[in-house]
């Protein structure tokens, strides 16, 4: 295994386009270093874009916030302004690992990892981020829906690195959340997770919204018609009902040692009224 | 493959090694700096027994590449008594019979050490929370738990 440390985006992409081998990007290294020492992956080639400053930042821009990929969970959780704004996308962060792992885990590398029941990701859908693609043909934004495909499987070419996430400007009465059901406290990995966000207009009705469901299907899912479900109402037991009912339909979970199929369905429905009750109750605040 | 030349700090001494790319941090203070009092436990970031410090953020070493210790501080449990006289923790751990077979002390030691550090009064909720990540299968926590509140409020002077 070759380590490169590169400090700009350019050499970072050279390095990766030119090598035919397995090449891996690091950032937090705290899903690479487990699967390189259980041998699950074996590159030849590891790309550590730490030393890259974007990849380490939090800067405001348009109104929303640029979030370097490298960031860690524990830099996102000192970052007040960026936790007061969007609180969700910060405690779904959070919620990934031990305070050790919090040290290193970047939201760049939760979603480059390709997991369904990645954390951050439900609720970087729910905020509307985008990814930042530095690649051989330059930069691109995506939304992170588009990212992840499959299990282990991401929209990136050869030689693209994610850069950055763009949380957009936020207006008005709008807040997001984020919740995950586990069987323990702490340190597991979700057998179902809820990203909302929604906007409040002055009367309380909810003009806008964002659902995302994780370890429910293939990839983190954006649930349109569970947005609209609370769109246009006050999020009254009607709402929520059709919302756990939308949720619920968006499902297409496997059986699993976390649950079966019945059983994350289910909790789907009740988990992404609990998150929408915390985004409200956040929105009406805001 | 070309080994690589790592300088760092370590306990405030500062240090060079060489080592493989594959290499984690783990491997790189034990084996090319003899400094065994960090413990190998799952070597998957799961059991916190390797817990050191990098510019003073509590991380797993097991999950970190040697090289990647360029240029950095490390704190590792050699550096938490100042000599022959034991930190706080270290006493509380004793008086309160906090640990059994020893393995995961040290990384329990280092990780309290940081959240003291951090949030000295910290309630006993906020120190279970942070040592959710530090594995101990003799003790039970509880004597952990009472060891740290109890050396916090020896640090506060209270």
């Amino acid at each position: 295994m070759r380590y490169e440390a590169p400090t700009s985006f350019d050499q970072a992409v050279a390095l990766l386009t030119r090598e035919p081998g397995e090449a891996r990007v690091l950032a937090g290294g705290t899903d690479l270093l487990v699967q390189m020492r259980t041998d699950i992956v074996d590159p030849i080639l590891v790309v550590d874009i730490k030393g890259i400053a974007e990849t380490r930042q939090i800067t405001e821009e348009g109104g929303g916030f640029r979030v370097g990929a490298a960031v860690t969970g524990a830099e996102l959780k000192e970052h007040g302004k960026l936790k007061s704004v969007w609180p969700g996308v910060v405690e779904a962060a959070n919620l990934i690992g031990s305070t050790q792992v919090q040290g290193r885990a970047t939201m760049g590398g939760n979603l480059c990892n390709g997991s369904p029941a990645a954390d951050s990701v439900p609720a970087l859908i729910a905020a509307g981020a985008k990814a930042t693609i530095v690649g051989p043909k330059g930069r691109r934004d995506v939304p992170v829906e588009d990212v992840m495909l499959a299990p282990r499987k991401l929209s990136l070419a050869k030689g693209e690195i994610i850069a950055s996430f763009l949380l957009p400007p936020k207006s008005g009465k709008t807040a997001d959340a984020y919740l995950r059901f586990i069987p323990r406290t702490e340190m597991d990995i979700a057998v179902v997770g809820c990203g909302v966000c929604l906007t409040l207009d002055a009367k309380g009705v909810c003009t806008a919204a964002r659902v995302s469901l994780g370890a429910v299907a293939p990839r983190p899912l954006l649930v349109a018609p569970a947005a609209a479900a609370i769109i246009g109402t006050t999020l009254d037991d009607a709402a929520m009902k059709k919302l756990d009912a939308a949720a619920q339909a968006a499902c297409q979970p496997i059986d699993d040692k976390r649950g079966t199929k019945e059983y994350r369905i289910k909790v789907a429905g009740v988990l992404a009224r609990r998150t929408a009750q915390i985004a409200l109750e956040r929105a009406r605040k805001n | 493959m070309a080994k690589h030349h790592v300088t760092a700090t370590v306990n405030g001494d500062a240090v060079e090694f060489l080592c493989e790319p594959q290499e984690t941090l783990l491997d790189c203070l034990r084996d090319q700096l003899g400094l065994t009092g960090t413990k190998e436990g799952c070597s998957t970031g799961d059991c916190g027994a390797c817990s050191v410090t990098v510019n003073g953020r509590l991380v797993c070493s097991c999950l970190m590449l040697g090289v990647e210790a360029n240029g950095k501080s490390i704190g590792t449990i050699e550096g938490v008594a100042k000599g022959e006289e034991l930190h706080p923790l270290q006493r509380k751990f004793l008086e309160h019979a906090a640990l059994q077979c020893g393995i995961c002390t040290p990384g329990f030691l280092v990780a309290a050490k940081a959240l003291l550090e951090k949030h000295p009064d910290p309630s006993e909720t906020e120190v279970r929370y942070w040592l959710a990540g530090n594995l101990c299968r003799c003790t039970g926590y509880d004597k952990i738990i009472r060891a740290v509140m109890d050396a916090a409020t020896e640090m506060r002077g209270a």
